[in-house]
């Protein structure tokens, strides 16, 4: 068996007074698409601002790569190679497409995809299209798209991907899809949160499902949507 | 005769034109859903509807009186009630206090210098917050609320100048299905009880389809289709500019 | 009048001192758009540089290599003195309510200005003219220092290097998407602390820069901080914040409008510069370059618990603290009752910043303005027109809501920082007039000689006027804390969407609420004027706004008895310290202002109920 990617261990975070996640454990191995799933305050954003060190209330063991990052501080644990995306698309709009590109950067990581500014722009057509376009004067589906690519300019071994479904237009949701799927099939490894079961099903490959900061189910995505109960105490209807 | 009318309204921002001949109505104690991938000039119509921007032409006409040029403080006097997409309380206030803060507002009572606030109109707030289920929690302050309760109370200081149409601006973002589901049910038992009429916008399919009687869909600041959910979920325009295969809805048998 | 050559000439000077004020304007608006931080110690940064270049040029060879490498390397140090202040000071209050954050720049503004009179002493320095330009160009027959004319050419010159660097460079690229995000730039990777380092360090460099270029044309002096703050605030607020052209030509406009306005209104310069600012806010209210408005930080000063009636419990305990008072002059001294009238009065002046300040949320750092009004006012009727006492109160009570009918007209058209830095503006404006118009205000001396009626003559009788006067205030500022007054305003403050939305004039009521706290702060200045029998520029000095500031901080932003609390525990502390150790009464002041925000930001009223009250979790 491969040493997991991302390997958590009784992970606990509170924002001030207010514990929200309680003893987390979770692994995301090379190559997967993990998703977590739960309600809208389950604790979905809070891991991942966990994970990547933005919420400094937390204990708990996190190893990337069988290295412990979770004393790092937020741009290290960036710099071992965990992207994010966080769920508002948070692109620069005073800059533009390239130019956003460019922060993202970071250099090539043994082990990890190689990404330029122009594989990147063949896997995402749109951004090729505009690329000095300021982030101010693009639609919602285009600043998801760069954020995702902004990320991928890190050369991440692993991203994490909040809520990518949420807010944006169904057509769009199918185009997001497909190109995550183009991405996994590239190599990348990715920690998705997702409160879509339908999405999540196309593309992820294990769930845990989590319940006011307890992960309440872990398997593989068929064992989830196969599991009538958990889907409906914790997830829709 | 129509709570609204929308009669072919645009507007442009420079050159771009955010909307454009767009027209509809909305009935009483109907339920109206307004529809459209991002950009696509859902906020700029309605904000056209409660004053915050001026049609650069046609008309609304609300209730009988075209409202095309009023203010946002004049829509809400003749009775059009609004919630925001990010709900909008105050957060220092008790619950009990921010219905009342509404309904000295109502009753012009505002400039007061002397008697204390929570002294004036608490049966009244008690009254609408027992509409929305919320009075038992009339003294809690606020900002400690969960978010569906904070929607609920928002919803209680909307009906607080006992409006004939409420415009709800994506009342289910950031909730989870299980709430949204039950405040569009406490929305639309509202509606029954008190005759009011809705406008929403909405992001989630699933919300939409089940609990609108009528869908208006926007696209590049036009409006492509009206009509009632089943004929929009099957119409091909609409499929291809936002609603895509219905491979992703959430509920199932509209994805069927 | 003047003929045209004259004018060519000082239009020239005007754009020589467009350059300095560029300079400083431009670091001051790079460090607010990364760290969000009005560093109101920008200007100290000036003066420090003035008076490092005044040491290091005197000790380099007198060439004119020697003097640019002295004012470069005078800049350099300033810039390292910057971000070691950054790296022990401000890097804990980044997330800190603005208001906070304004007050620990002030404690830093106190504390150099008493380390630079440490040092350098309280005279005016001026230094020897530059190396190879210590002469004259004649122009159109007018002689104009060629130093003077050199400096022109640096605004323009930075302004292209500053361009250049934050649009051709990565690294400035990177600042720009800090600016807008500095959350989603660490997680791409970009170490935070030195990019906020080292904007520190490029900002206070350019503040020191001005400084130290400033010196052969100006004589170095301790009020340079203060007055060139303010400048580069009202050049950051026309030219909009986010940009840097906009400070450039917002420069070039106060600077010309400086150098012609001393010209035609020598008096009323600062007048003029405001009456400028009007305008341009009126026409364009983000200023002139400045088409996006920053976001506020969510949660600023926010009061969590909602304001409760005060229970039988409380009010009983007000009534015996009431009934204490009013023994008290049986068992305590003279010396006893003159601190705690002015106790009782300084109480009256933090409770109508406290209402702004506490209840919507304004952060009114130029609120001295009001007291000054009400003692100035109290004062002329007194002196000038000859009326008794109860005539001059009125008259304060009346000029301060007037100031605020004034300045509210515009400040609540701004929000958050902007807000601050007009309503200092305003103060400012004041402070300079009153020192400028001697005739009338009696300028540096102030005026004295306001005498109460012989009933108040004692300080028993004045004590008692006061405890009646903060009695009363205080009651009636707490009925319009609970009126639908008060909470109208708080709604204003807690979600200006909704207060719209419910048919609310947000503006207005603020506007409103500015004027009833003009007014208590001008009676507060009238009752101070006739406590000492006197009036000073300093009643309008920033000082004065930072002392209420202070009382409400010790006393607890967040409760409603903060303001009593914290003038009684600073004013006694104060009196005891002026006494003692008036030589550093500065430099303690500001280090208890930056230690009390970084380790008790809530207050005493606010600390005791955080241990011992039972509040909602």
């Amino acid at each position: 068996m491969t040493i997991p990617l991302l390997e958590v261990t009784g992970l606990n975070a509170a924002y001030g007074q207010a514990q929200i996640l309680f003893d987390m454990n979770l692994q995301v191995r090379p190559n997967e698409v993990v998703a977590i799933m739960g309600r809208n305050g389950a604790g979905k954003s809070t891991t991942f601002k966990a994970l990547m060190g933005h919420l400094k209330n937390r204990s708990g063991s996190v190893k990337l790569r069988g290295e412990s990052i979770e004393k790092l501080p937020v741009y290290q644990i960036a710099r071992r190679g965990l992207g994010f995306v966080p769920e508002d698309r948070r692109i620069f709009s005073d800059l533009t497409v390239l130019e956003n590109l460019d922060l993202g950067r970071q250099p090539p990581r043994e082990g990890a995809a190689e990404w330029t500014v122009e594989t990147l722009l063949d896997v995402f057509p749109n951004l090729a299209a505009m690329p000095n376009r300021p982030g101010s004067d693009m639609s919602g589906g285009e600043q998801q798209m760069l954020t995702i690519a902004r990320t991928l300019m890190g050369n991440p071994y692993l991203v994490l991907l909040d809520e990518p479904s949420e807010g944006v237009a169904p057509v769009i949701v199918e185009r997001l899809a497909k190109l995550i799927l183009e991405l996994k099939a590239k190599g990348l490894t990715i920690l998705l949160s997702e409160q879509n079961l339908s999405f999540a099903a196309a593309l992820a490959d294990r769930a845990y499902v989590l319940d006011r900061g307890h992960i309440v189910f872990e398997g593989t995505m068929a064992e989830l949507s196969a599991n009538e109960a958990v889907c409906r105490a914790y997830l829709t209807m | 005769m129509s709570t609204l009318a929308v009669n072919s309204i645009s507007k442009s921002f420079f050159a771009v034109k955010a909307v454009q001949d767009v027209s509809f109505t909305v009935g009483p104690g109907e339920i109206v859903a307004l529809i459209g991938p991002n950009g696509a000039g859902k906020s700029t119509c309605f904000n056209m509807l409660n004053g915050q921007l001026r049609a650069d032409s046609g008309s609304v006409v609300f209730d009988g009186y075209d409202i095309t040029r009023e203010k946002p403080n004049q829509i809400w006097r003749r009775g059009v009630g609004r919630t925001f997409q990010i709900a909008q309380t105050f957060g220092s206030m008790t619950v009990r206090e921010n219905v009342q803060m509404v309904l000295h507002s109502v009753h012009d009572r505002l400039s007061g210098l002397w008697t204390p606030l929570v002294r004036s109109y608490r049966a009244e707030a008690d009254a609408l917050l027992g509409a929305v289920g919320m009075q038992d929690q009339a003294e809690r302050a606020c900002c400690f609320l969960a978010y569906g309760d904070v929607k609920r109370l928002e919803l209680a200081m909307a009906l607080a100048n006992r409006p004939k149409l409420l415009l709800m601006d994506e009342p289910t973002a950031g909730m989870a299905p299980k709430e949204r589901n039950s405040l569009m049910r406490l929305t639309a038992s509202l509606v029954r009880e008190r005759g009011l009429s809705v406008l929403f916008t909405e992001h989630s399919v699933d919300v939409v389809f089940e609990h609108a009687d009528v869908v208006v869909v926007m696209s590049r600041g036009k409006l492509i289709a009206k009509g009632k959910p089943l004929e929009i979920r099957d119409n091909p325009l609409v499929q291809e500019v936002y609603l895509g295969t219905g491979a992703f809805l959430e509920s199932s048998e509209i994805a069927q | 009048m003047y003929d045209i050559s004259t004018l060519f000439a000082q239009l020239l000077n005007g754009l020589s001192y467009a350059s300095t004020l560029f300079l400083v304007a431009s670091g001051l608006a790079l460090i607010f758009g990364v760290s969000k931080i009005v560093n109101f110690a920008h200007g100290s940064f000036y003066m420090l540089g003035a008076y490092v270049a005044l040491t290091i040029t005197s000790a380099m060879p007198s060439t004119s290599w020697g003097f640019w490498g002295g004012v470069l390397l005078s800049a350099l140090i300033v810039g390292l003195i910057g971000c070691l202040i950054e790296m022990t000071v401000l890097r804990r209050i980044y997330s800190a309510p603005e208001v906070f954050q304004i007050l620990v720049t002030f404690g830093l503004v106190l504390v150099f200005q008493n380390l630079i009179y440490e040092f350098w002493g309280p005279d005016e320095v001026l230094a020897p003219r530059v190396p190879g330009l210590k002469g004259a160009a004649s122009i159109f027959g007018e002689r104009i220092p060629q130093y003077s004319l050199a400096l022109i050419f640096v605004g323009p010159i930075f302004l292209g290097l500053l361009w250049w660097l934050t649009h051709r460079t990565r690294w400035g690229r990177l600042i720009r998407a800090a600016t807008q995000d500095r959350e989603m730039v660490a997680s791409l990777g970009v170490n935070q602390k030195t990019l906020f380092t080292v904007v520190f360090f490029l900002g206070t460099f350019l503040a020191g820069l001005a400084g130290a270029l400033q010196i052969p044309k100006e004589s170095a002096n301790l009020q340079m901080d203060i007055n060139i703050v303010v400048e580069a605030f009202v050049i950051v607020v026309i030219g909009g914040m986010g940009s840097i052209l906009g400070a450039f030509l917002a420069a070039v406009l106060v600077g010309v409008i400086n150098a012609f306005g001393v010209l035609f209104f020598p008096q009323a310069v600062s007048v003029l510069i405001f009456i400028v600012m009007v305008l341009v806010l009126i026409f364009r209210p983000n200023g002139l370059m400045g088409g996006r408005i920053i976001p506020q930080r969510p949660g600023d000063l926010s009061i969590d618990q909602p304001f409760r009636l005060p229970s039988k419990r409380m009010k009983l305990a007000t009534l015996i603290v009431i009934a204490v008072l009013m023994l008290l002059p049986m068992v305590a001294s003279s010396y006893l009752e003159v601190v705690m009238s002015e106790v009782f009065i300084l109480a009256i002046f933090a409770g109508s910043l406290h209402f702004l300040l506490s209840v919507g949320g304004i952060v009114s750092f130029g609120h001295a303005a009001y007291f000054g009004l009400g003692s100035y006012a109290a004062a002329l009727v007194a002196t000038r027109l000859g009326l008794p006492m109860g005539v001059g109160i009125l008259a304060a009570i009346l000029s301060g809501a007037a100031g605020g009918l004034l300045f509210g007209w515009f400040c609540t058209r701004l929000k958050g920082v902007y807000l601050a830095m007009l309503t200092l503006a305003f103060a400012q404006i004041l402070f300079t007039l009153s020192i400028q118009m001697v005739s009338f205000t009696g300028g540096d001396n102030g005026i004295v000689g306001l005498s109460r009626p012989a009933w108040l003559n004692s300080h028993t009788g004045y004590y008692y006027l006061s405890l009646l006067a903060v009695t009363v205030s205080t009651w009636l500022m707490r009925r319009a804390l609970y009126s639908p007054f008060g909470f109208a305003f708080r709604a204003g403050r807690d979600s200006a969407p909704r207060s719209a939305a419910i048919g609310m004039n947000v503006a207005r009521i603020q506007w409103a609420a500015f004027i009833v706290s003009g007014a208590f702060a001008g009676l507060a200045g009238a009752l101070m004027a006739y406590h000492r029998g006197s009036v000073f520029p300093n009643d309008f000095g920033v000082s004065t706004t930072v002392d209420a500031l202070v009382m409400v901080l010790v006393g607890g932003v967040q409760s409603i008895s903060g303001p009593l609390i914290g003038a009684f525990a600073y004013h006694i502390v104060a009196v005891e310290l002026i006494r003692n150790l008036a030589d550093y009464w500065r430099l303690i002041l500001g280090l208890f202002i930056i230690a009390f925000v970084l380790g008790m930001p809530q207050g005493i009223v606010g600390a005791f109920m955080h241990r011992f009250g039972k509040g909602e979790k």
